[in-house]
């Protein structure tokens, strides 16, 4: 069952410095949310994971593409955005631009109420939603004003901001990359609690796989505009298949096997560009599997650099690479 | 080549004294790396800055810092000068910000050369350009502004600028922190073999204990201005003394370890204000194994096992066991 869906999302922008060209941000992505479900969008700067999370937002109208809630395409106009917003809320990764300054807890918590027109009851929805992202006892935080809180206690605050309209999604990006290390993981076992007492579903966008593997049932990896590899947290991590996947996984700080059976696949160069996406695979250029020759000797070299790939289906696990599809006919779905 | 004997900085605001780093020793060999691990406001940026006598006027700074020797908190104006970037130079987080946007950054490589006179007029823009090709960019990006160039690569230009004199001890502040995980592993593995192949002295500075750990052969652990445990970097991290080491550690999951999969952990409540330190042991009120003489016992630092220190008084009895 799907609770959020994209299908063949594209979203382009005018490059920057050249006219008439434009970058190609989200580039044809499939992604399917559970009812309940944890996913993680991982990828490193520029790759497109937040331009995609806007745009399941509803923030950005996709140039090509649909986003679906509950089976049904979501519609632009004013209206039915604000309907859709009620059911899927947005958590941002600074608590501290996030909040007015000179709002209160209470106000901060209280907005989307007032302008969702839910006047009834307002202390005791705000109290519930500060209680359930651990603010307690909640009336003690009412008149409080963000520079007295901690950075911890602020991203609580604004998750209460968006549990306050019990909606059923959140989309979360980068939620703990402005907190210290030692509160981050208070944050993340929030998010698993209010899954597990609300069935509340989560997209959670950022760079960081451990944080997918603290929290997340599946993770979906982009690279330069779309997701290459996606599958269970466990399976993607443990035994990325992807050569980008496996380049990511290698070089994080590791104490397992003393660093000795894995070496770190640095890989040369930054993301490229999204207003000039290569053809064929679009990891090919920096492909470690090409430079080294296990492309050419499989026969599918020629694939790489010249065949572009299909889209995955947005529930996987599948893996967007002529080497995979090469040696696995049956997997990851068709060359 | 870097000791540092009970080092204190105490900032002055108003008639508030915070005293920021309360007592802190480090000793760093020639190509030695250490890290120092910590979260904000735990003093570790501050004692970044002291070591160079970088803090604002008005800071009151007490104890030895002795670079090769020499103390530098009591060195003259002009010997300070010629010890930053020659002898200890320093990398920043936020290259953005560190570099000046209107120069080119070939010319900006340049200043401490020339400043220094570390090479000869007529061979610093041959300098420069070794030093671009040493850490990874091409000639050409000399004549590049910072604007041009993406986060990776100023922080290129700012570790290509801390190894343009020849340092014998470079310190590295949050130096990939604002970075992508393969653009952090170019950077890294660029730091470690620069000080591998020269013999420089590292002191990295990170709230990543995860990244000090494998890049380190030392880590300590710092917590409200002081050092809680130190040791070898691999063991403090996996086999932590300290509760807050120990609670560090376990707030960056190991991807594949079954122990850390959809359980994150994390420590309640939040860093003491420098301020208003509490009484006794300053990590006792979010301490899981606080007993009542942690409030009332000032604990330093002990030893925790072979080349291992740690400043709790559950140590003695583990070690004595």
């Amino acid at each position: 069952m799907t609770l959020l869906s994209a299908r063949g999302i594209h979203v382009h922008f005018p490059a920057r410095g050249r006219r008439g060209a434009v970058a190609r941000a989200v580039d044809g992505v499939d992604l399917d949310l559970a009812p309940g479900e944890i996913l993680a969008l991982a990828g490193e700067s520029g790759c497109g994971k937040t331009t995609l999370a806007r745009s399941l937002l509803g923030l950005i109208r996709p140039n090509a593409g649909t986003v679906s809630y509950d089976g049904v395409p979501l519609k632009y106009d004013a209206a039915s955005l604000k309907r859709y917003r009620r059911q899927v809320q947005l958590v941002l990764q600074d608590p501290t631009g996030a909040l007015n300054p000179r709002h209160t807890v209470y106000e901060a918590v209280a907005e989307g109420l007032r302008i969702h027109g839910l006047t009834d009851d307002e202390p005791r929805r705000v109290a519930e939603a500060l209680a359930r992202a651990g603010l307690r006892p909640p009336e003690r935080f009412f008149l409080r004003y963000p520079h007295e809180l901690s950075g911890g206690q602020r991203q609580r605050v604004v998750i209460a901001g968006a549990l306050v309209l019990e909606p059923r999604v959140i989309i979360a990006d980068e939620p703990v990359a402005s907190l210290d290390a030692s509160v981050r993981g208070e944050i993340l076992a929030l998010l698993l609690r209010l899954r597990d007492e609300l069935g509340l579903s989560a997209l959670v966008v950022t760079h960081d796989l451990g944080l997918a593997w603290n929290i997340a049932d599946r993770l979906a990896v982009m690279y330069l505009g779309r997701v290459v590899e996606i599958g269970p947290v466990a399976q993607v991590l443990t035994q990325p298949r992807h050569p980008y996947t496996q380049a990511l996984v290698s070089v994080l700080p590791s104490t397992l096997g003393d660093g000795g059976s894995r070496r770190p696949i640095v890989l040369t160069g930054e993301t490229p560009d999204a207003s000039r996406v290569p053809e064929g695979c679009r990891f090919h250029p920096r492909c470690p599997k090409v430079t080294d020759g296990t492309a050419e000797t499989a026969g599918v070299a020629e694939a790489c650099r010249t065949k572009e790939l299909p889209v995955l289906d947005g529930v996987g696990p599948a893996v967007a690479c002529h080497l995979v599809d090469g040696r696995l006919p049956a997997a990851g779905g068709q060359a | 080549m870097l000791t540092v004997r009970d080092l204190r900085v105490t900032y002055h605001s108003g008639r508030t004294a915070v005293p920021a780093v309360r007592g802190v020793d480090l000793d760093v060999a020639a190509g030695q790396r250490l890290g120092i691990a910590g979260e904000s406001g735990c003093g570790k940026s501050t004692l970044a800055s002291a070591l160079l006598r970088l803090l604002p006027p008005g800071t009151e700074v007490s104890g030895e810092i002795l670079l090769d020797g020499e103390d530098v908190l009591t060195m003259s104006f002009g010997r300070l000068r010629a010890v930053r970037w020659a002898g200890a130079s320093i990398v920043f987080q936020g290259a953005m910000h560190a570099l000046n946007p209107v120069h080119r950054i070939g010319r900006q490589i340049a200043e401490p050369l020339l400043l220094h006179r570390t090479v000869p007029p007529a061979r610093v823009q041959a300098r420069v350009e070794e030093l671009l090709a040493q850490v990874g960019l091409p000639a050409w990006r000399a004549n590049s502004y910072p604007h041009e160039l993406s986060g990776g690569q100023r922080q290129r230009v700012m570790i290509a600028m801390a190894l343009a004199c020849e340092p014998r001890l470079v310190i590295a502040d949050e130096a990939t922190t604002a970075l992508d995980v393969m653009i952090q592993a170019q950077v890294l593995e660029l730091i470690t073999r620069l000080t591998t192949e020269r013999g420089i002295a590292l002191v990295m500075i990170s709230h990543d204990l995860s990244v000090l750990s494998s890049t380190c052969d030392r880590v300590a652990v710092m917590y409200a201005g002081r050092i809680v445990e130190e040791g070898p970097a691999r063991e403090v991290f996996t086999s932590p003394a300290h509760p807050y080491a120990a609670a560090l550690a376990a707030a960056f999951p190991t991807v594949g370890d079954e122990a850390s999969r959809l359980r994150p952990r994390g420590l309640g409540g939040d860093p003491p204000d420098p301020a208003h330190l509490p009484p006794g042991c300053p990590f006792q009120p979010r301490c899981e194994r606080a007993v009542a003489r942690c409030a009332s016992t000032d604990v330093r630092l002990r030893p925790a096992g072979a080349g291992r220190h740690a400043a709790c008084v559950h140590v003695d009895e583990e070690v004595a066991a």
